[in-house]
């Protein structure tokens, strides 16, 4: 086997050579302040001066124990409660931790088969949410910036009367939601409705899957969204839908997709992923195949793929299709090839493209295999049609009452600004949002519903999977549970929501149980495992009974094959999501996992059009805004080159440029559902005709991780293979590792050391990371975020590279086709439309760790199981490790982040009172001057060998994990024991302790994908890498 | 009730009755010694709060109870659900509700029949031993202040020397002054000469440069070490002794009445705090206990305020207040300490740490708690790893000897700093 021939570059600058990506290459924190020597004095005397006033005498601190303490409640130990995060139409099914009474962190509930216990990015923030500064205090009055705080008796009073006067005239009453997943929910609103009978309940949802309903219902006669099951799936075919990112049921299909993605010893085979996308996605950036389409092609790339399975099914073709799509013939081949055992989806919002997409699966003989038509899903049920109606009529002034149900349409709806000014003249407008929203400052009554964390609720996701959630916490302000004010409004008596849900389980759930004793526990046990599930419906053949050829012809004339100009998508951020989390800083850090920036807004535009209009990206993210015109809007947005972008295409994130929000999320970006508009039917999330764009000379900095924390030289740094180069020689990787000199022989570099190793007599912890699972999506950096206090610093830091994530996911860009390694000028060519490779990097934790030799005062010290530890009070900052750090995943507190109103903004989980109520308290809050670096959550180690030890036993395998691994959907990450030859990890790496000396440092690794990080160096990390394999056909080209 | 807390005790002692007393008839107490020490330890983690085996405290001294009570039936009753035989018009049960306050004694569900049949046996057992003279904490106590009294002594006779000596020195010296005045007026040889009139004099050795030197050093070598010493008291709070919101006195709870640690610090064996009792924990007992030995009512009163009772009515207002202790042992944040660690895992006793509690009026900081103070420990003390398979390993690897916590990483930073 020859040696790779790829080069692997982190962002154009660098692969561009741009003299900043020098310059700072070895420079990883940024410049040092400046500092004169008189500077230093004046600090040195106040330090001391502060230092010995300080220390004059200890403060009085009080302890405070509970009056009546709850049994199950103690200082210092965690309790768990199974609950439900559900946020518009995402879903998840959660277990909150939560310490004196405070939630601190969500991990997924492994016992429900709609999450399989996986989480996101978003799932994982919301328990700061919880503590945001902006939400509302309690129910208010008014309507703008004339609203005063009131009191539930007023307001109560005054809806009741409202609502009086507008029933007997007759008037018009609206409820206006997200999807609502709760049957309970329902319940509540039709006892409303039932009060009044003129209310209508509107639900719309801001990426909303109208289409697919619709072509369902025209293909299969009920509008539903069936439920996907990707492990039977050996070929897949996407057409734009990122079903690993922000399409439907992701955590699951992420899950789902990832199993289908093992490779072992034994399991050589694995599922074939075809992207046909515009802008770089998650799941494109997974995809075998990838291929760039124009957003104006899309229906007709799915028109052709039909003509080419059905000219193989020996069916009639179609009137629409398009010619030289690269790899749709090589889809269609293989879909035909694994026909039962295939799955084609798309992420068009177009009940056309829609119904072809079902036809193609219908003569795939997909259905009741791949796709279950049987077991509907209600993740996304909103009406697009039903919702611009609603707009309509309001604006017309047809409405007197409207209820935004925890929903933001004046922000979120793409005519949410003409709803905005048409609330004015209605009668009675209220919002039951937890914050003061865009929507809620333009209701004259804000009645704030508690946050999730703080609620009862149960939930249907799926049919017959139903879940609940509980409170993890006394409402922490006078906030009112949406529901109950419902009831209350519709001048019910027993208007407790617990108990009303409770009621309605008693008659519904508990009416279903067959081995139930008594309704009490019944619940205590939904409750506890806080999902209820019960044997999908029986799979009931379908028949796909769509007019084809009238989509077809629709198809034609809606879409084009030859568009010349540019046309815009609007995605969801991957941070962010639809801007209903915007004010939480945890996800504005997090990078996202393409393009690697953070705390912005941006467009995404493909290198041949930068060069065209004469765009640059330096390395310090310097750019220009770019004036976009779609849909009749003009906005100014910052523009980010991104290979992979299709030419003449740009990409805009949703969930930026929020106007009512609170101080993390002020003034950034744009909102971009201004630019959507509905066509044919339903939301169309590309504008594909009347799109200018014009570069402006208005600078702009993006704040990018991506060319910080970078090291040189890549080959042993991230190792990829074809499958079939995989199975035709597993171990080629470990003949081709690096060997070094002995005096007369070259020689493995881990046979050689200078010191005499480690004795680890009892745990030796190591982490494995499948680079074949991982889908980057980044839910393990806010995980690691929360579970160990990591500051954030705010975008201009991140500008100076002094982020702090211990946890980052490097994010690699290749040419497909290789590169010639000795051809400089070739080395500088960015490939069009790059494969990429994530890498979860985080410290690797080196049994010789370099870090430790350098350290004057030994603050990092190696233990007795393997960690490397870093001991912040005995720090004092040299950062001489961080310079000997070869992974580069060494931070340095360069401010104090915490009680520090320069942070206040971006960081407020350590600089407001409310915020500091998410902290960990098990992990130290650093200060200034201070290294840190993942600790493999060594509280978590601790923990769980300490309750090993109450019960008079080894530690379990599983029972101590780190956040990244609990938080990992796909199972990528696994940490473990090494000396347990029984642990998920040794068995996973195939470990074989040393013959001669088993508590040793040298373990192998028998795994055939299973390597370490430029390992010729000798440092020995305890975390491994599994080689990423890529389903391809042709081998590579030789070099 | 507090069961959990000695659930291996409670498990072990259940063991070993079923093995020694399974021929035993339901109804006759048992006289095994298994079976009384089996009693002992029940008695000690659930009764001991409230019964005493020979004197009045919250409930009746238990001594001849198998005589006093109705039945062997009875008394199991009783124990696990008082107020089941109060309710049930029983005679004998509701003279005893009425004699002691209407307090309801907790139900102890858990227990069964012979777990109450080796308790009766340890009662028994205890109530016929001769009262035996008092441990000898007095006695102590006089040979402590003993010491005391002679070491003051001691010091005293050494000033009075050292002050002596210093007046001896003056003296020589206003001799040796007086007998060179009367050598000088006299002529003498010039050996005699140089002999009496030296060149060494006081005044020229304390102004040579090698006595200034010496001083300096000295001076600076000292005033360095206090300063280090200072600097290191910072922050140190031993012998701290706040006074609290309420008069609590451990010497009556802990030593005069023997209440275990863990009856009233719940979180010392499964968590990170001991926690400090919450009032709904006083009133176990102070819900019948009104007025206490050194203080009478008005300390007691303080927790009927906290907890919104009303000891004339019996009744609870739902008024609450929670009472602000003031906190005396204030590890910083960035060091990690467990109780369960230490008490449950370790055995290591309360008293090792906080010193003899159980005779302080007002609890002080009893030690350093400095990172010293925590290694020093863990170098001397032994793992107590046996009947801990967690420990296995780690046992074979050191012969199945004893290790020291040191051994074992117990020095290590991120063991206590993360």
């Amino acid at each position: 086997m020859s040696k790779s021939t790829k080069t692997y570059w982190k962002g154009l600058p660098e692969l561009k050579n741009d003299p900043a990506v020098i310059k700072n290459a070895d420079k990883e924190f940024g410049e040092d302040p400046g500092h004169s020597r008189r500077d230093f004095l004046k600090m040195m005397g106040f330090s001391v001066a502060a230092v010995s006033l300080a220390a004059c005498e200890a403060p009085i601190r009080k302890a405070i124990p509970y009056v009546n303490k709850p049994v199950d409640v103690d200082p210092g130990i965690p309790n768990y409660y199974a609950s439900t995060y559900v946020n518009g139409g995402d879903y998840c099914s959660i277990v909150v931790k939560t310490r004196e009474g405070r939630p601190i962190k969500v991990d997924g509930n492994s016992l429900s088969n709609v999450t399989l216990g996986g989480t996101s990015a978003q799932v994982e923030a919301s328990v700061l949410s919880l503590y945001d500064n902006y939400r509302l205090r309690g129910p208010k009055i008014g309507a703008g910036e004339t609203s005063k705080a009131s009191d539930w008796e007023t307001i109560d009073k005054e809806v009741i009367a409202k609502l009086g006067e507008i029933a007997t005239k007759g008037g018009q009453i609206r409820i206006v939601s997200n999807t609502i997943l709760s049957p309970s929910t329902k319940a509540a609103i039709d006892v409303f409705k039932a009060k009044y009978p003129t209310t209508q309940h509107i639900q719309y949802d801001q990426v909303s899957n109208y289409g697919i309903a619709k072509a369902n219902e025209a293909s299969f006669g009920s509008a539903f969204i069936p439920s996907y099951d990707f492990t039977k799936a050996k070929t897949i075919v996407s057409i734009g839908a990122d079903f690993l990112g922000t399409w439907g049921s992701s955590i699951e299909f992420s899950k789902q997709f990832a199993s289908t993605r093992d490779i072992t010893d034994t399991k050589r085979e694995m599922s074939r992923l075809y992207q046909f996308e515009t802008t770089l996605s998650l799941t494109g950036a997974n995809a075998d195949y990838r291929s760039m389409i124009k957003p104006s092609q899309e229906g007709l790339v799915v028109a052709q793929l039909y003509n080419l399975v059905a000219a193989k099914a020996g069916k009639a073709t179609l009137s629409a299709g398009i010619d030289k799509i690269q790899h749709l013939e090589k889809a269609a081949n293989e879909l035909w090839e694994n026909r039962g055992k295939s799955l084609v989806i798309s992420g068009s919002n177009d009940k056309d493209v829609q119904l072809v997409v079902n036809a193609i699966n219908d003569a795939l003989g997909n259905y009741g295999v791949t796709i279950l038509p049987n077991i509907p899903t209600y993740f996304r049920q909103g009406n697009d049609e039903a919702m611009a109606a609603f707009v309509a009529e309001a604006k017309e002034g047809k409405v007197d009452a409207i209820f935004f149900y925890n929903s933001n349409p004046v922000y979120d709806h793409p005519m949410g600004k003409e709803l905005g000014e048409a609330l004015k003249n209605v009668a009675l407008t209220v919002s039951t949002s937890y914050t003061e929203d865009e929507s809620a400052t333009a209701s004259a009554y804000k009645t704030p519903d508690h946050h999730y964390l703080e609620s009862w609720n149960d939930f249907e996701p799926k049919k017959n999977f139903f879940s609940l959630s509980q409170p993890a916490i006394t409402p922490i302000f006078k906030t009112r549970q949406a529901q109950q004010s419902f009831l209350v409004w519709a001048g019910e008596a027993n208007n407790d929501y617990f108990e009303f849900l409770s009621s309605n389980w008693r008659k519904t759930q508990f009416a279903r149980a067959t081995n139930a004793v008594d309704f009490q526990s019944f619940w205590d046990k939904c409750l506890y495992d806080g999902v209820l599930e019960y044997p999908a419906d029986a799979y009931s053949a379908v028949s796909f009974a769509g007019d084809l050829s009238a989509a077809a012809s629709r198809i034609s004339s809606n879409y084009s094959a030859a568009n010349t100009g540019f046309e815009v998508v609007i995605y969801e951020s991957y941070g962010v999501g639809n801007g209903s989390q915007a004010n939480n800083p945890l996800l504005q850090e997090l990078p996202d996992p393409i393009t690697k920036a953070t705390w912005d807004h941006y467009v995404t535009i493909s290198q041949k059009d930068a060069k065209e209009l004469g765009l640059d990206n330096d390395a310090e993210g310097n750019t220009v805004l770019l004036s976009i015109t779609a849909n009749g809007k003009t906005e100014k947005i910052a523009a980010l080159i991104q290979p992979g972008q299709a030419p003449k295409t740009l990409g805009i994130a949703l969930g930026y440029g929020r106007t009512k929000v609170g101080k993390v999320a002020e003034n950034i970006g744009v909102n971009a559902y201004p630019f959507l508009a509905l066509v044919n039917g339903s939301i169309s999330f590309a504008a594909t005709t009347g799109v200018k764009v014009e570069k402006t000379t208005d600078p702009f900095q993006l704040a990018q991780t991506q060319i910080h924390h970078t090291y040189m030289g890549r080959e042993n740094v991230v190792q990829e293979a074809t499958l079939e180069e995989f199975n035709h020689n597993p171990l080629h990787f470990r003949e081709e590792a690096p060997k070094i000199s002995d005096w007369d022989k070259k020689v493995d570099p881990n046979s050689l050391s200078l010191w005499k190793g480690h004795e680890y007599n009892n745990h030796h912890w190591g982490m494995a990371v499948d680079l074949n699972s991982c889908t980057g999506c980044g839910a393990c950096v806010v995980a690691c975020n929360v579970e160990n206090n990591v500051a954030l610093v705010g975008k201009q830091e991140v500008i100076n590279r002094r982020e702090m994530h211990w946890l980052r996911i490097d994010r690699y860009y290749s040419n497909p086709e290789g590169t010639d390694v000795d051809n400089y000028d070739a080395l500088e060519v960015a490939a069009e439309n790059p494969e990429v490779v994530f890498q979860p990097m985080m410290c690797q934790h080196c049994n010789n760790a370099p870090c430790e030799t350098v350290c004057p005062v030994a603050a990092t010290t190696h233990s007795s199981e393997g960690l490397n530890q870093m001991t912040y009070n005995r720090c004092i900052g040299t950062r001489y490790c961080a310079n000997n750090c070869p992974y580069k995943v060494r931070r340095f507190n360069w401010f104090k982040y915490h009680d520090n109103q320069q942070f206040a903004q971006s960081n407020p989980a350590m600089n407001t009172d409310l915020g500091r109520m998410v902290l960990n308290p098990d992990v130290t809050v650093r200060s200034r001057g201070v290294m840190e670096k993942c600790s493999f959550c060594v509280q978590n180690i601790q923990a769980g060998k300490l309750s090993a030890k109450r019960e008079r036993r080894p530690v379990k395998d599983g029972e101590v994990t780190t956040a990244c691994m609990a938080s990992c959907t796909t199972g990528a990450i696994v940490f473990g024991d090494l000396n347990n030859p029984e642990s998920r990890i040794s068995k996973l790496l195939q470990i074989e302790l040393d013959p001669n000396r088993k508590n040793g440092i040298d373990k192998i690794a028998h795994n055939p994908r299973a390597y370490r990080v430029i390992e010729e160096i000798g440092v020995k990390p305890n975390v491994y890498y599994l080689t990423k394999i890529r389903n391809k056909d042709e081998k590579k080209a030789h070099a | 009730m507090k069961y959990r807390y000695s659930r291996h005790l409670f498990v072990t002692s259940l063991f070993v009755f079923l093995f020694s007393c399974q021929f035993v008839f339901a109804q006759d107490i048992p006289t095994e010694p298994a079976a009384i020490s089996a009693g002992e330890a029940l008695f000690k983690a659930n009764c001991k709060s409230c019964h005493r085996v020979k004197e009045k405290l919250v409930g009746p001294a238990l001594a001849g109870i198998e005589g006093r009570a109705p039945s062997i039936q009875w008394i199991k009753d009783w124990i696990r659900n008082s107020s089941k035989v109060v309710a049930s018009g029983d005679e004998y049960g509701n003279k005893i509700y009425n004699e002691y306050g209407k307090s309801q004694m907790t139900a102890f569900t858990s227990l069964k029949d012979d777990d109450i049949m080796n308790i009766l046996a340890y009662v028994k057992d205890e109530a016929n031993k001769k009262a035996e003279a008092p441990v000898a904490g007095p006695t102590t106590a006089s040979a402590g202040s003993g010491d005391g009294v002679s070491s003051t002594y001691l010091d005293i006779i050494l000033a009075g020397m050292i002050i002596i000596l210093v007046l001896l020195l003056v003296i020589l010296g206003l001799i040796v002054n007086a007998l060179k005045k009367y050598l000088s007026q006299k002529e003498l040889s010039e050996e005699d000469k140089e002999e009496v009139v030296s060149p060494y004099s006081l005044g020229s050795v304390v102004r040579s440069p090698g006595f200034i030197f010496i001083v300096v050093f000295l001076v600076a070598a000292l005033g360095f070490k206090t300063l280090i010493d200072g600097l290191l008291t910072i922050g140190v709070q031993q012998g701290y002794q706040p006074k609290q919101p309420i008069a609590f006195s451990h010497k009556i709870h802990a030593g005069q009445f023997e209440i275990d640690c863990k009856y009233c610090h719940t979180g010392v064996m499964k968590g990170k705090q001991a926690s400090i009792p919450s009032p709904n924990i006083c009133m176990n007992c102070h819900v019948s206990i009104k007025s206490g030995t050194n203080t009478g009512e008005g300390e007691i009163a303080k927790i009927y305020k906290a907890v919104g009772f009303d000891p004339a009515t019996s009744q609870y207002s739902g008024k609450t207040a929670p009472i602000e202790w003031v906190r005396i042992h204030n590890l910083p944040d960035l060091a990690y300490f467990n109780h369960s660690q230490h008490v449950n895992v370790g055995g290591i006793e309360c008293q090792t740490c906080h010193g003899p509690i159980q005779e302080m009026d007002v609890v002080k900081q009893y030690s350093l708690l400095t990172m010293g103070w925590c290694i020093s420990c863990h170098r001397t003390t032994d793992v107590s790893a046996k009947g801990n398979a967690y420990y296995d390993k780690l046992l074979e690897v050191h012969d199945k000897k004893t290790m020291k916590v040191e051994d074992i990483g117990g020095l290590e930073c991120s063991k206590c700093h993360y």
